[in-house]
């Protein structure tokens, strides 16, 4: 099948979620005319079966969503979500910080850079749950973490200071940085879980 | 998760730390006012130090790392990335703003050169650095020094983009240049821009940097914010350009949206309307030798 991911362009590492989708896609066995797109404008959601809300920074990002007029179709799109670090902050319905608007799409309390400032930011091998094999390498970046996750939100991964990783529906968030390693079991088994 | 099984500062964090800040506005801050203002303006980080760079110049005189307590306020005030500058060679203003808990260091030429010779061994600190370039040389230089981020130095706090363009357009038509070259060539051209043989060679197959190029150094308009985007950086740098405008809070605002938006110029042109008046410019042609900040540090 050929399948059609989106990235939010705003602001963040945005090359780096392509080329993550590109070879998870790959390895997934989608259709070779599969592609991944940037969206920056409502219209750019059209035929994507995927979004994924990447790194940066959250107020920054919570700004030019609403600028760009993406609140609203990114809160009713149909697909699944894949978010990282300031995604995951994005995907809570609640956030610590007045200054963000949050799309509220996952069940979750979110605390943003609960580690503290970049000298704490680290690499550590992490158990997800449902995951085979190896621990994931995770590398977390002025990190958030989820406080408490609501009923229907599947918790897939914790630290001594929270929750790292969780499930709800087709989506899926991040605290850490899937997109930097090079490992894309995440990214697959999210492609999966939205039937790509 | 034991403590000893983390690992910190490592070059992944780094390099993974400037690209989060791609798409972004940068911009410098002397007080924890003005640093708020740059946050709710949808700043990426900001860069905090003693005085704008059109300061430094009126000035003139030894320009120095930032009083530690200023630092302290600005990143108290703001929950975005809080950034600083150091001389260059100066490891000890670095090691001080490491401590203090700054999360990226600048080692800059707006200030004073602190060695003429060396610039900082970066690889021995946790905390990221970002660098000025003038060209491909020069920036591959920094990075096999330890810089995560490179910035290309334009001439700062003259108002006037013409040496930033000079700059990006250097770095990029070099990068051109040796995506075209064999093997034997690339390794030539190393030793002619004196550079690591093995770094251009991973430029050439990347066809970019291999760490995020931000631009910097005379920034003061949302068109020019927008120009040194489509020219190819990964976000800019604003010094005097925001607060020395008659209106620093709309140019902050303009000057992001403008790189949101970069390739549209209708948003660039509703952006523009009315500003006021954008920082007193400078001709860069007028500058004595001693006051040009580019040609510090090599």
């Amino acid at each position: 099948m050929d399948v059609k991911v989106g990235v939010l362009a705003l602001q963040g590492d945005v090359s780096e979620h392509i080329d993550a989708f590109f070879l998870a896609l790959s390895r997934c066995g989608c259709g070779s005319a599969s592609t991944v797109i940037e969206v920056r404008s409502p219209e750019d959601l059209f035929g994507c079966a995927a979004l994924a809300i990447p790194g940066g920074e959250s107020t920054t990002i919570s700004r030019l969503i609403g600028k760009n007029g993406l609140y609203e179709p990114i809160r009713q799109f149909p697909g699944g979500i894949f978010a990282t670090c300031a995604g995951m902050v994005l995907l809570a319905r609640r956030v610590d910080d007045p200054r963000i608007h949050p799309l509220g799409l996952i069940g979750m309390t979110v605390d943003r850079n609960a580690f503290g400032r970049q000298r704490e930011s680290f690499e550590a091998d992490i158990p997800v749950d449902g995951l085979s094999g190896q621990p994931f390498h995770a590398v977390f970046i002025r990190a958030p973490v989820a406080t408490v996750v609501d009923d229907g939100v599947r918790v897939l991964a914790r630290v001594e200071q929270g929750i790292v990783a969780v499930e709800s529906g087709k989506h899926m968030a991040l605290a850490f940085h899937p997109e930097l390693g090079g490992d894309t079991r995440l990214h697959e088994r999210f492609l999966q879980a939205c039937g790509l | 998760m034991k403590l000893e099984e983390l690992r910190f500062g490592t070059e992944l964090l780094k390099r993974g730390f400037a690209s989060m800040q791609k798409g972004g506005v940068i911009m410098d801050v002397v007080n924890a006012e003005q640093a708020v203002i740059a946050e709710n303006a949808g700043a990426v980080a900001v860069m905090s130090l003693e005085r704008v760079p059109s300061d430094i110049r009126k000035m003139g005189g030894v320009a120095r790392m930032a009083d530690p307590e200023k630092v302290t306020e600005i990143i108290d005030a703001v929950s975005i990335p809080v950034m600083g500058k150091v001389r260059i060679g100066h490891f000890v203003e670095a090691q001080v703003l490491e401590v203090l808990g700054v999360d990226m260091i600048d080692e800059s030429e707006v200030l004073t050169p602190a060695d003429e010779q060396y610039h900082i061994d970066k690889k021995q600190f946790k905390v990221p650095f970002v660098c000025g370039a003038r060209d491909l040389g020069e920036a591959l230089r920094r990075v096999n020094e330890g810089a995560a981020m490179i910035r290309t130095k334009g001439e700062a706090g003259t108002g006037n983009v013409v040496e930033a363009v000079r700059h990006m357009r250097a770095i990029m038509g070099q990068i051109r240049a040796i995506k075209g070259m064999s093997a034997q060539e690339r390794i030539d051209y190393a030793r002619e821009i004196e550079a690591p043989a093995e770094l251009v060679a991973e430029c050439a197959e990347r066809g970019r940097l291999p760490v995020v190029n931000f631009s910097a150094g005379g920034i003061a308009t949302p068109s020019d914010a927008a120009l040194m985007m489509q020219l190819g950086a990964d976000g800019v740098f604003v010094g005097s350009g925001i607060f020395k405008s008659q209106e620093p809070e709309r140019m902050a605002k303009a000057i992001v949206e403008a790189v949101n938006h970069f390739d549209d110029a209708t948003v660039i042109a509703r952006v523009s309307r009315g500003l006021g008046d954008a920082m007193p410019g400078l001709d860069v042609h007028t500058l004595r030798d001693d006051e040009v900040f580019q040609s510090r540090g090599r």
